[in-house]
């Protein structure tokens, strides 16, 4: 119990360090993105409208293409002048294209029951995502928490908190800090991280989330993930994921060897009696490797796991 | 005992009413200038003991705050006063919260005469701001009702007194422009009488009017589809359809095409956003169940006026056992075609006229693009009747001229299916002779009421379907986009686009049903400007259906404030060229947009009109109207998540 709360005594203040660090580096940027009616992405090439047609009126195509393409734009240009249409400070604007949204989904809450032998655990599992924000910008947080898997013997809990830029169609570009905790020889132990990440949807329709992490101590570590629905049903889907870790350091504090660390692969089948609820079960083989897997063992754990899992998948 | 009564006297209660409204549409086909005020309330009166006798239930929840669906009642006058309020609206078995023009769904029909000048008084009783926009109407900017664009849009309490001289003729509506409140049910029909007499005959006519309810508010619809862009698909692939494809067409050819969708992170299954799932489709506000009726005598013509209300639904309008003769398209007089079937985009209006001649019923049957649902209704000669309900279809796919892809290093190996490929066809290239064919027939299709026209159709080169262009699909032409593809808003580009205008539209190829054509449209008269535009505006409808975001050259209207502009008085081309893989109904305010679809100097006018995926389709604008206008998707989150501009006339 104590030592439970020492643990959370010590991961709120990482937490709390971890937000000013955001809000004194990115935090500060978004809410000037924010503030700007228009937003200017430095990513893209700001054009006008006109100018894209400008652009596009050079093409000959079309069903019936114009003789007079060529003085597309130039009306604009030689007008030069602002637009009559001002419309007053009170208007309101004739859509809400930039209303801003939160959304959390827990893709992973599970009950893991013990697998037999004196070893295994009746344990938990979660693995949240969500963001707040518009279209392009967001903010992201990130949580994860395992306990007796074949990477964690005891305990680990980690959250992180990005900022997210959406480029290149399908990926979300992350930043930010992220704060580990878990147990090792018996106490807690964390550490804070930084994070880049790159999250989005890959060809052939697999969720891909990695992530490069820098620790305090200038340690370097990497995750990727892959997931994929199958629809058996419209109701009835598999989702299919498969994690790896690797570390270019060791960090005996938690369980890292240096070299890939694990490998996991899962089936979840859940039916979604709503778009945001849906049971499930699955399998979970996971398995550490090298260094890891010695370190694991040292702590008490099973390097390599077979578990059937129960739980819910869940978003808002 | 008491509540047969009830059931006993509301038969009556219908009974009474449908007579009345026959009574009220024949008076107005005779003598439709003088319909006395007191014939009307009457009216009005007798409809809302009809309507609250549909509803069945016991008295006690026959209570004022109960919606009356379905009136067909018209307001007509110098001066109208309209009222929005906040109500419950009863469908079915269930009960939700609406915003209604004058306490129903639809709002009451508003009946003008060309050439009349109209006040309307419109009172917003409700916690929120609100509007009404006239749609298709050509008005001053400022009597336009869209809140930002033309006024501020009319305060919780307060009234704004619309004045506006009527200056055409036809079908129209109007509708709410704030927010969501068009899905909770803020749309009514608008019938402007010609001052000339109208050129096609009809002994009796109804609005019908198709639109969608949900009983989840519109910021829940939005903010599920911007959260899971896929939310409301419940047709998607899955595994029995993938082994009912590999028994058909073998394993490797599956397998590839479902790879290949899968490669490019598109659902060919995605067809319509919001669906059957959440949306009860209606007709002049009631449900299936409900089944609106309208009664003819056998061997009368009777005009239907078809509004596509919806918020989110294209519908597949046809009446199995008759033919249907298009007499007007948004509202304008357009050379008589015969068809059984025609695809309504959002927001567009089609009049037909029926022949029912047998004496019994016929059911009035409005499939949505998806398949999903439908809306239905009876023409039938007596109250109480009705006709079989046909079996809906099976849902289409998207196929690779849906993205825009050459045909080119493409394995088409799906000619092995015997049955035309319905299921799979992405498989089959829609230049097959079968189409072709099917073009061919339209066009050179009897037009009857005496109505001939005295021209061809493709009078220009290049606007021919069966054109081979440079690409196998018929007509294809390479298209340019930005160095980044329009941004990391746009999903993707159509690397190729065509001109689609003579195609039925995805779902409705192949049936041997006639199907309206855009190339079918042809107005009765030339309009005065024969002008060939000065200049052309091409704009990309583009989008993303996993972040659900849609734009104009992949640029939301906050991220594109500045009006495009016309110069007053000249003619400009707007070239749409459709990025994405859904079908678009783009609306331009306060003018109107000139099919050219091939029809010479007989182009067709309309408000809306509907870009397919990878179309590339153009219109001619008069800028008759200075001001600044609003233009966008008639889809109402498309418009909402961004795909909106303003369009100023400048003098």
């Amino acid at each position: 119990m104590m030592r439970g709360t020492i643990s959370l005594a010590r991961f709120s203040a990482s937490f709390c360090a971890a937000v000013l660090a955001f809000l004194l580096s990115d935090g500060i940027a978004l809410t000037i993105v924010a503030a700007q009616p228009s937003i200017d992405f430095p990513m893209t090439p700001k054009k006008s409208t006109v100018t894209d047609t400008a652009q596009h009126g050079k093409v000959p195509a079309g069903p019936t293409a114009s003789k007079a393409s060529v003085a597309v734009g130039s009306f604009a240009k030689q007008e030069g002048t602002r637009s009559k249409f001002f419309p007053p400070g009170d208007w309101p604007a004739p859509v809400n294209d930039q209303e801003h949204r939160l959304f959390t989904l827990i893709d992973v809450l599970e009950y893991r029951p013990r697998t037999g032998g004196s070893q295994g655990h009746d344990d938990y599992r979660w693995d949240l995502e969500g963001w707040y924000g518009g279209d392009y910008n967001r903010v992201w947080f990130k949580s994860e928490g395992q306990k007796d898997t074949a990477f964690k013997a005891d305990y680990d809990v980690d959250f992180q908190l990005l900022y997210g830029r959406f480029m290149q169609k399908y990926y979300d570009f992350q930043i930010g800090p992220r704060v580990e905790t878990q147990t090792f020889r018996g106490r807690n132990v964390t550490r804070g991280l930084g994070v880049i990440g790159i999250e989005g949807l890959v060809p052939y329709n697999y969720e891909f989330e990695s992530s490069l992490f820098v620790d305090q101590n200038g340690a370097v570590s990497a995750r990727l993930a892959f997931t994929k629905d199958l629809l058996l049903t419209q109701r009835l889907i598999l989702q299919t994921r498969f994690e790896t870790n690797a570390a270019v350091q060791r960090v005996e504090e938690f369980t890292t060897g240096s070299g890939l660390n694990n490998l996991e692969f899962g089936g979840r089948l859940r039916y979604e009696f709503r778009r945001e609820f849906a049971p499930y079960v699955g399998i979970s083989l996971d398995r550490s490797f090298g260094e890891t897997a010695t370190f694991v063992r040292q702590e008490g754990g099973n390097p390599s796991q077979i578990r059937f899992v129960l739980g819910v998948r869940t978003w808002f | 005992m008491k509540r047969l009564l009830v059931h006993i006297l509301s038969r009556a209660c219908s009974a009474l009413g449908v007579y009345v409204l026959s009574l009220i549409s024949r008076t107005r086909q005779t003598n439709s200038d003088s319909i006395s005020r007191r014939l009307l309330l009457n009216g009005i009166a007798a409809l809302a003991l009809l309507a609250s006798s549909e509803l069945l239930v016991p008295a006690y929840a026959l209570a004022n705050t109960t919606l009356n669906p379905g009136s067909q009642t018209a307001l007509s006058g110098d001066v109208i006063d309209l009222t929005i309020g906040e109500q419950l609206f009863r469908l079915d078995d269930r009960t939700g919260p609406a915003m209604t023009i004058n306490g129903t769904i639809p709002g009451p029909i508003i009946r003008l005469k060309e050439g009349q000048q109209v006040t309307m008084h419109v009172t917003n009783r409700l916690k929120e701001d609100t509007s009404i926009h006239w749609h298709g109407l050509l008005l001053p900017p400022v009597m336009d009702g869209v809140p930002g664009v033309s006024f501020a849009g009319i305060k919780p309490g307060a009234t704004f007194t619309y004045h506006f001289p009527v200056k055409q003729s036809g079908t129209y509506w109007f509708h709410s422009h704030s927010g969501g409140q068009e899905l909770l049910g803020m749309y009514a029909p608008m019938i402007i009488d010609p001052i000339e007499p109208e050129p096609f005959r009809y002994e009796r006519e109804y609005v019908v009017m198709l639109s969608d309810w949900s009983f989840e508010s519109s910021e829940t619809l939005f903010s599920n589809l911007k959260k899971q862009g896929g939310y409301y698909n419940f047709q998607k692939r899955a595994a029995g359809e993938f082994l009912t494809d590999v028994r058909r067409m073998g394993l490797w050819t599956t397998i590839k095409n479902y790879l290949m969708w899968d490669q490019m992170r598109m659902d060919p299954t995605d067809f319509a956003d919001v669906t059957g799932y959440t949306l009860t489709y209606l007709m002049n506000g009631l449900s299936p169940a409900g089944n609106w009726t309208g009664l003819f005598r056998p061997g009368e013509r009777v005009r239907l006026r078809f509004i596509n209300a919806a918020s989110m639904t294209f519908y597949d309008v046809r009446i199995p056992g008759l033919t249907m003769t298009v007499v007007q398209a948004d509202g304008q007089n357009v050379q008589p075609v015969a068809v059984d079937e025609f695809r309504m985009g959002v927001a567009e209006t089609y009049d037909v006229i029926v022949e029912p001649a047998e004496d019994r019923a016929y059911t009035i049957f409005a499939e949505t693009m998806d398949r999903s649902g439908y809306a239905r209704g009876t023409l039938a000669p007596r109250p109480g009747m009705s006709a079989e309900i046909p079996a809906r279809r099976s849902r289409p796919l998207r196929t690779m001229e849906d993205m825009g892809m050459s045909m080119e290093g493409m394995d088409m190996g799906g000619r092995t299916d015997p049955h035309g490929g319905m299921a799979m066809p992405e498989l089959e290239p829609s230049g097959d002779t079968q189409k072709m064919k099917l073009s061919d027939d339209n066009s050179h299709r009897e037009h009857d009421h005496g109505v001939q026209p005295e021209h061809g159709l493709h009078t220009k080169p290049g606007m021919n379907v069966g054109n081979q262009g440079r690409s196998k699909i018929p007509g294809a032409e390479p298209v340019k986009h930005g160095p980044d593809d329009h941004g990391p808003g746009n999903q993707m580009v159509a690397e190729y686009s065509r001109n689609r205008l003579g195609e039925p539209g995805r779902g409705l190829e192949g049936s041997g049903r006639r199907v309206l054509l855009y190339t079918d449209l042809k107005s009765l008269v030339p309009y005065p400007d024969q002008r060939e535009p000065e200049r052309e505006i091409e704009l990309h409808l583009t989008g993303s259906m996993n972040r659900y975001i849609w734009s104009f050259n992949g640029k939301k209207y906050s991220e594109a404030p500045d009006p495009i502009r016309f110069r007053y008085g000249e003619r400009v081309r707007l070239t749409f060229v459709n990025d994405t893989m859904m079908e678009h109904p783009i609306h331009l305010h306060g003018m109107w947009m000139h099919l050219e679809n091939g029809a010479g100097e007989y182009l067709p006018r309309k408000h809306v009109v509907v870009v397919k995926p990878a179309e590339r389709l153009s219109v001619a604008v008069t800028a008759d109207a200075p001001g600044p206008w609003a233009f966008h998707c008639h889809l109402l989150f498309h418009m909402d998540a961004g795909m909106f501009r303003v369009i100023e006339v400048l003098e």
